[in-house]
């Protein structure tokens, strides 16, 4: 496969014209904005944490297909896991897409998060496909903070 | 690579030799991903010519001092060398003395102190500020920083449908309370040309001054100070074939010379006391520390370049290859064109159904076309035109009509991405 059709693999296209879990969330606990000054892109995330579980997460933004597609995929990957699962995820994505990774690449861990592989060709995407995660930690931060203010 | 010739629609200009010219260029035979590079981010940076290479490598080799201080053969050839480039700069903006040329970092830089030492001294609560909305950032925020520091008001003239300034807008927003007008004379992200002479007329009319942002009609035109009415004008030597780290600040005389220091330090004091110091007249008072002498020197290589081909023979020919991307991109199907203005220069923005303008710039570069995407630091004309960014191709006169084709083609893989 060309470093091309490694980076916009089928999936990511699919993302990017269709993404899933697209539109606000009212009844979120946190919520998050990302954007980048490079660009101009921006997303929007929204969790709703049941303790210390993604009980639902939605994102809307204007971006590239592979923020897009970062974004929507990251939401399908995270449903119902425990915070701590999201964490370990967000690391293994994140070694994937700067080719920290190297070539064994776990897939049976990443999922479908695996059709990023190509983005470690192109250093100036990164930024890219990282954006909805950081965005969804500050989220999840915000949804802790909310929390605690409630009695 | 076969001689392309454009054919010149004046026959009292010369026709360029482009073959002969992109020799001059030793990237540009480079390759990119495997693909000979088709570069179209001019408008970025330009690429450099041997001359200019070899202006920098002559000096470092051979000359190379500290300015002004020494009095060893070193440092007055070199000295001798920088206050040549000061004339030769000078001359290629038409201004009436050398005095009136300040060597700086960049535009951004020559921006800010205009902003810093020339408006902010001046302006009192109430007093305007007018820019337009499609300048680049670096003709924008300090403007807006000012106006906070002074109390003054910013305002923005708007653009038309067409991406062409409103004319009608702007005069209504000039008041007898603006002092300062500053604007691009060629837009970044839309190629626009701005009439520069009848806004000048309008400012001058109203009693306020202009400060031009050239950058970006520098390299393609020819700009004359005193012809266009500008009191400022800012331009950069990276844009223009030379060196990165030295543009020019244009100033009239009798400003420059009303102007307090926008740095101190070595180089531009007269005399200094524990109790006092004053400060060298222009245009050594706004050049504090050591200068960026070899980047002057190389840009002053670079404007004989320019001259050498003459400015007539490089416009008219870029234009021919900006019809020619106007005429193949509005013909490419899903290509839209973001602006229509009514001259234009060296810049062709647009967006493709279906695709944002990064995959668009990633997909262009793996067949070795470098062009530019995203807001191009225009972010309020992005907003005005309700877009998040654009597609730019910036040519310049070493570009080809195969450069044109080349990007055609490429555009139409990004539609089999994306299709």
């Amino acid at each position: 496969m060309s470093d091309l059709a490694q980076l916009y693999q089928s999936v990511i296209l699919d993302h990017n014209r269709n993404p899933r879990n697209f539109r606000a969330l009212d009844e979120a606990n946190g919520r998050a904005d990302g954007y980048n000054p490079l660009c101009g892109d921006k997303v929007t995330v929204w969790v709703k944490l049941d303790g210390d579980q993604i009980a639902d997460v939605s994102f809307q933004g204007e971006g590239c297909a592979l923020s897009t597609a970062s974004a929507s995929l990251m939401t399908t990957a995270i449903k119902g896991k425990s915070l701590a699962e999201v964490e370990q995820l967000y690391g293994l994505f994140h070694e994937l897409v700067t080719g920290e990774l190297g070539p064994e690449v776990p897939r049976e861990r990443l999922g479908k998060l695996t059709v990023f592989s190509g983005v470690a060709e192109f250093p100036s995407r990164v930024k890219c496909a990282s954006m909805a995660w950081h965005a969804l930690q500050s989220a999840i931060k915000a949804s802790s903070r909310e929390t605690e203010l409630k009695p | 690579m076969p001689a392309t010739t454009v054919v010149q629609a004046n026959p009292l200009v010369p026709a360029l030799d482009v073959a002969r010219v992109r020799g001059d260029f030793p990237i540009l035979a480079s390759r990119v991903h495997g693909r000979p590079l088709v570069y179209l981010d001019n408008a970025a940076t330009s690429q450099k010519p041997t001359a200019v290479l070899e202006a920098l490598s002559r000096f470092y080799t051979g000359d190379n001092a500290n300015i002004h201080r020494g009095v060893h053969q070193l440092s007055e050839r070199a000295t001798d060398g920088y206050e040549a480039a000061r004339k030769r700069i000078q001359r290629f903006l038409g201004a009436e003395s050398p005095e009136e040329i300040v060597f700086v970092r960049g535009t951004t830089d020559a921006v800010n102190l205009v902003a810093q030492a020339f408006a902010r001294p001046r302006l009192c609560p109430g007093d305007e500020i007018l820019v337009t909305v499609m300048e680049h950032h670096s003709n924008f925020v300090p403007w807006q920083l000012v106006a906070e520091q002074t109390g003054a008001i910013f305002k923005v003239a708007p653009v038309d449908g067409s991406g062409d300034l409103d004319l009608e807008r702007f005069s209504q927003l000039l008041t007898s309370r603006t002092r300062i007008v500053a604007l691009t004379h060629v837009s970044n992200a839309l190629g626009t040309v701005n009439p520069v002479r009848r806004i000048a007329e309008l400012t001058h009319q109203a009693g306020a001054v202009v400060v031009l942002d050239a950058a970006q009609s520098i390299p393609h035109t020819r700009v004359d100070v005193q012809a266009l009415g500008c009191d400022f004008l800012a331009c950069s030597g990276h844009k223009m074939l030379g060196p990165t780290g030295i543009g020019v600040l244009y100033g009239r005389r009798e400003l420059l010379e009303s102007m307090p220091p926008y740095q101190v330090g070595g180089g531009m004091i007269e005399r200094v006391t524990a109790a006092r110091t004053t400060f060298a007249p222009p245009p050594g008072r706004f050049e504090a520390g050591t200068p960026p002498i070899a980047q002057a020197i190389g840009l002053a290589a670079a404007a004989d370049y320019l001259e050498d081909l003459g400015m007539d023979t490089v416009e008219a020919y870029e234009n021919r290859l900006v019809q020619l991307a106007l005429e193949q991109l509005g013909a490419t199907p899903g290509v839209r064109l973001v602006g229509t203005p009514r001259e234009r220069m060296a810049v062709v923005s647009f967006t493709i159904d279906g695709a944002h303008p990064h995959d668009v710039a990633t997909i262009l570069d793996q067949e070795g076309i470098a062009v530019r995407a995203g807001h191009h630091c225009t972010q309020p004309l992005m907003d005005h035109l309700g877009l998040t960014g654009t597609v730019r191709a910036s040519f310049s006169f070493y570009n080809l009509p195969e450069d044109v084709h080349a990007l055609v083609r490429g555009i139409a893989r990004v539609r089999e991405v994306f299709g």
